[in-house]
C-alpha cells in the first residue's frame, strides 16, 4: 500500500487541474499584470476569474470584496491590525482560547502594547458560551476575531450568530475561516461577517496565497502600502500564478462539497468508529455534533503523541498530534487544555484530517496498525500494566517533576 | 518534525529493557514539567558489590524520551552505583549520537531518574536540583529560568550582557526578542526600564589585568581555570572542552561532544578565546589541538 495522507487540516495536497491552469502565468503570461503588452494581456483577466471563483465558493455580494494576500496569518493579521488601526480610540479586542496562534501571538503582542484581549474560555466539548460573549460587546472594543472551524478538533462556532451580535452592538467581526472554507458551504452576504480569512493550501490550491474577504464599506487600512494593486488595499505585485490556481481549487471545492459532506465524512466517521471500538481508553475529543466533516481528534490514553506519530509513520500513515513534543515548543496544545483534558490523555492526541483524495481502502489500513501501535506503547507506560490502566494511575505513578 | 539520529530511532522502535525489573530494589520515578514526560527506572542491585544487575523502564513520553531510557538502561547495566552516579545526561545524549536541543531535557530526565532510583536504593531522598523553563535559545540550548536567574544574579541589563554571561543569544540571533522581553519583565520587577542602550554590565568573572607578565605556570593554571568556568555552558549544548598544551600566548584545545564537528565549533572557540583574553588581559590565542601536530611536524624539521 502506498503511503497514506490524513494531515490534510496541516495542508493538502495541490489539485492538478490547479497545476494544469498555473502552468502557462509561470512559462507564457508572466507579464506584470501592470503592464501595457502581450506577456501580461491576458493575467488581469485571469485573476478576475479567480476573484469570481473565490466569491462563489464564499458567497459574497462582489468580487471586489476579495483581497488576495499571502497566507491565511498575513489575512488575520491585516484584518486585527487593520480594525485596531481604523479605530484608535478602542482598545479591546474580543476572541477565543483555541484560535490559531496567527491570532493568539499577534493578541499577546497587541497586550503588552497596552490592549485588553478577551480570551473566551471553552467547556470541555470545545464549545463557547454566548451569554458571557454577549456581556463582552461593548463600545470599547475594536473587533471580534472568532475561528469558524478549530483546526485541531474541527468544532466549528456559531460565527454567523456571533457576527450578528458585534454588528447589533457596533463591533467589527474577522473570522479565520481557513480550516472551514471548502468544508462547509457558506454564504457572506447572508451573514454580518466584516472580515475572513482563508488560505489556499488547505483546500488543494499552493503554499502562499490566501485571502481577506473584506465586506464592502467596513473601514479598513491596508497592513502593506506600496502600489495600486488589489485597488491599494495590499500592495505587491500579484502572484498571479497562485492567484488564478487558487481559483481554480475554489471552483473545485464548490464542486466537491457536497461529496465532502457525504463521502468524505463517511470516511471519517468509519475510522473513529474503527478506534473507538477497538481501542479501550480512547475518547473523541472536541465537538462530536458540531464538527468538520473530514476531522477527528482522538486522544489516546496513558501514551504520548509523538511516540504514536513516529510508529504511524513507520508504517506509512501521515497524522499529527497536540501532544506538547512535536510542537517544536514544548508546550502541550493549548486547545487541549482549554478543553480541560486531563494530562494523561492530552499528550496522547492524535488527528486524522481528511480529504477527497484519502479512500475507504486507507481507512482499513489504519484500522488494521493503529490498535498494535497503541499496545506498544502501552506495555512501555508506567500508567498501564497488562491489560489495562494500573488502578488509580495518578497515585500509582506519582513522579518527581523539575 | 524532530531530526532524530538513527541511534534515537534504534532505540525507539526496538527498545531495550522495556518494563519493570521484577524483585527490583531501587526505584527512580522522575517527570519534566516542560513537556510532561515522565519515566520510572527500576533496578536490581547486588546488595554486596552494589552491581547493577538488571534495569528496566517505563516511560510515558515521545521518541526521544524512551530512546533515552532505553539507552540509560543499557548504559548502566553492570556498573556499580558509583560509577553510574557518575553517568550524565551528556553520556545519555552520546550515546543516542546527539539529540535535538529542544530534546536535551529527555537526557536529564534519564540521569535524574538514575539519581532518583539509587538514592531510592540507599534510603535517601532525592530531591531536584534545577528547574527548567521555556527553551529561549536554541543554539545554545538557554531556557528562559536560567537567562531569568542570570539577570537577577548579575544585574544584567542588555541583550549583550545576557549573551556574556550565558551565550544565549549568541548564534543566530533570533531569540533576542525574547530576551529583551525577559530583560523587560525582570527589570520592571526591579523597578527599573529596559533600555536597550544601556551600558554593558562587567564581564562575568572578569578580574583585573596583570600588571606583571604572567608566568607560564600561571599562565596554564589561569586558562585552566577560565576553560573549567565555561564547561557547564558547554556541557548544556551537548558540547565539552579540554586542554591540550599551552605553548606561549597559544592554547590547543579539544572539542569534544556535540561541539566535535559542529558548525558552532569555531565560533566557541572564538568565544573561549575572547573570554579568556577578557580574564587574563593579555592575547591569548585558541587553537583546536588538531593543529598542533602540524606545528610539531614543522620543529621537528627545523
Amino acid at each position: 500500500m502506498t503511503d497514506i495522507y490524513l494531515d490534510n487540516n496541516a495542508t493538502t495536497k495541490v489539485d492538478p487541474a490547479v497545476v494544469d491552469v498555473m502552468i502557462p502565468y509561470f512559462l507564457e503570461q508572466y507579464g506584470n499584470p501592470s503592464s501595457i503588452h502581450k506577456f501580461a494581456d491576458g493575467v488581469a483577466r485571469g485573476l478576475k476569474q479567480a476573484r469570481q471563483q473565490v466569491q462563489a465558493l464564499i458567497g459574497c455580494e462582489h468580487d471586489s470584496e476579495i483581497i488576495f494576500t499571502s497566507c491565511g496569518t498575513e489575512s488575520n493579521s491585516t484584518a486585527i491590525l487593520s480594525a485596531i488601526k481604523a479605530q484608535p480610540n478602542k482598545k479591546e479586542i474580543i476572541t477565543t482560547m483555541v484560535e490559531h496562534p496567527a491570532i493568539l501571538s499577534l493578541c499577546d503582542y497587541l497586550e503588552k502594547e497596552g490592549y485588553t484581549i478577551h480570551r473566551m474560555p471553552v467547556d470541555k466539548a470545545g464549545r463557547l458560551n454566548l451569554e458571557s460573549y454577549k456581556k463582552l460587546l461593548s463600545d470599547e472594543v475594536a473587533i471580534v476575531s472568532v475561528m469558524w472551524a478549530n483546526n485541531e478538533t474541527g468544532t466549528i462556532f456559531p460565527v454567523a450568530e456571533m457576527a450578528a451580535l458585534a454588528n447589533a452592538a457596533g463591533v467589527m467581526f474577522h473570522t479565520d475561516a481557513v480550516q472551514a472554507v471548502g468544508k462547509i458551504p457558506m454564504m457572506l452576504q447572508d451573514t454580518k461577517i466584516d472580515m475572513l480569512s482563508l488560505s489556499g493550501h488547505k483546500l488543494h490550491a499552493p503554499k502562499g496565497i490566501g485571502v481577506l474577504y473584506l465586506r464592502r464599506g467596513t473601514r479598513y487600512r491596508p497592513l502593506l502600502r506600496g502600489g495600486h494593486q488589489e485597488r491599494g488595499r495590499r500592495a505587491g505585485t500579484e502572484n498571479s500564478a497562485s492567484i488564478v490556481g487558487l481559483g481554480k481549487a475554489c471552483e473545485l471545492a464548490l464542486e466537491y462539497i457536497e461529496y465532502e459532506n457525504t463521502k468524505v465524512k463517511a470516511m471519517r466517521d468509519r475510522l473513529e468508529r474503527g478506534i473507538t471500538e477497538e481501542i479501550p481508553h480512547c475518547f473523541v475529543t472536541g465537538d462530536m455534533y458540531n464538527r468538520l466533516p473530514n476531522t477527528t481528534d482522538i486522544a489516546f490514553e496513558y501514551i504520548e503523541g509523538e511516540s504514536i506519530l513516529m510508529l504511524l509513520n513507520k508504517a506509512g500513515i501521515a497524522a499529527s498530534s497536540g501532544s506538547a513534543c512535536t510542537s517544536g515548543s514544548l508546550e502541550p496544545s493549548h486547545v487541549m487544555r482549554a478543553m480541560d483534558i486531563p494530562y494523561t490523555a492530552a499528550h496522547g492526541t492524535i488527528r486524522f484530517s481528511f480529504s477527497r483524495y484519502n479512500s475507504m481502502a486507507e481507512v482499513d489500513e489504519v484500522l488494521k496498525v493503529m490498535p498494535g501501535i497503541v499496545a506498544t506503547l502501552r506495555k512501555l507506560s508506567p500508567y498501564w500494566d497488562g491489560n489495562g490502566p494500573v488502578a488509580d494511575p495518578e497515585k500509582a505513578f506519582a513522579p518527581t517533576y523539575a | 518534525m524532530w531530526d532524530y539520529s538513527d541511534k534515537v530511532k534504534e532505540h525507539f522502535f526496538n527498545p531495550k529493557n522495556a518494563g519493570a525489573v521484577i524483585d527490583a530494589n531501587a526505584t527512580g520515578e522522575v517527570g519534566s514539567i516542560s513537556c510532561g514526560d515522565a519515566l520510572r527506572l527500576t533496578l536490581k542491585v547486588d546488595d554486596d558489590s552494589e552491581v547493577i544487575l538488571e534495569a528496566g523502564f517505563q516511560t510515558f513520553g515521545c521518541g526521544s524520551a524512551i530512546a533515552s531510557s532505553s539507552v540509560l538502561t543499557e548504559i548502566i547495566k553492570g556498573m556499580t552505583l558509583d560509577e553510574a552516579l557518575k553517568v550524565t545526561n551528556q553520556d545519555i545524549a552520546d550515546q543516542l549520537e546527539g539529540l535535538p536541543p529542544e530534546k536535551m531535557h529527555c537526557s536529564v530526565m534519564g540521569r535524574e531518574a538514575l539519581q532518583a532510583a539509587i538514592a531510592n536504593y540507599r534510603g535517601e531522598e532525592w530531591k531536584d536540583d534545577h528547574e527548567e523553563g521555556a527553551l529561549i535559545c536554541k543554539c545554545f540550548a538557554i531556557d528562559a529560568v536560567m537567562i531569568e536567574e542570570m539577570v537577577w544574579a548579575n544585574k544584567l541589563r542588555t541583550v549583550e550582557d545576557v549573551t556574556n554571561f550565558t551565550k544565549a543569544g549568541g548564534g543566530c540571533a533570533s531569540c533576542h526578542e525574547d530576551i529583551e522581553a525577559i530583560l523587560e519583565k525582570v527589570l520592571a520587577e526591579k523597578g527599573e526600564k529596559f533600555d536597550p542602550n544601556a551600558a554593558p554590565v562587567a564581564q562575568p568573572a572578569k578580574v583585573t589585568a596583570a600588571k606583571a607578565p604572567l608566568t607560564n605556570l600561571q599562565r596554564i593554571k589561569k586558562i585552566e581555570e577560565v576553560l573549567e568556568s565555561l564547561r557547564p555552558a558547554l556541557l548544556a549544548d551537548g558540547g565539552d572542552v579540554e586542554l591540550v598544551e599551552v605553548i606561549g600566548n597559544t592554547a590547543y584545545v579539544n572539542m569534544t561532544g556535540a561541539c566535535n564537528g559542529c558548525q558552532m565549533a569555531a565560533m566557541t572557540i572564538g568565544g573561549i578565546q575572547q573570554r579568556l583574553m577578557e580574564v587574563m588581559g593579555e592575547f591569548i590565542k585558541v587553537v583546536p589541538a588538531s593543529e598542533m601536530s602540524k606545528l610539531v611536524n614543522i620543529e621537528a624539521v627545523s
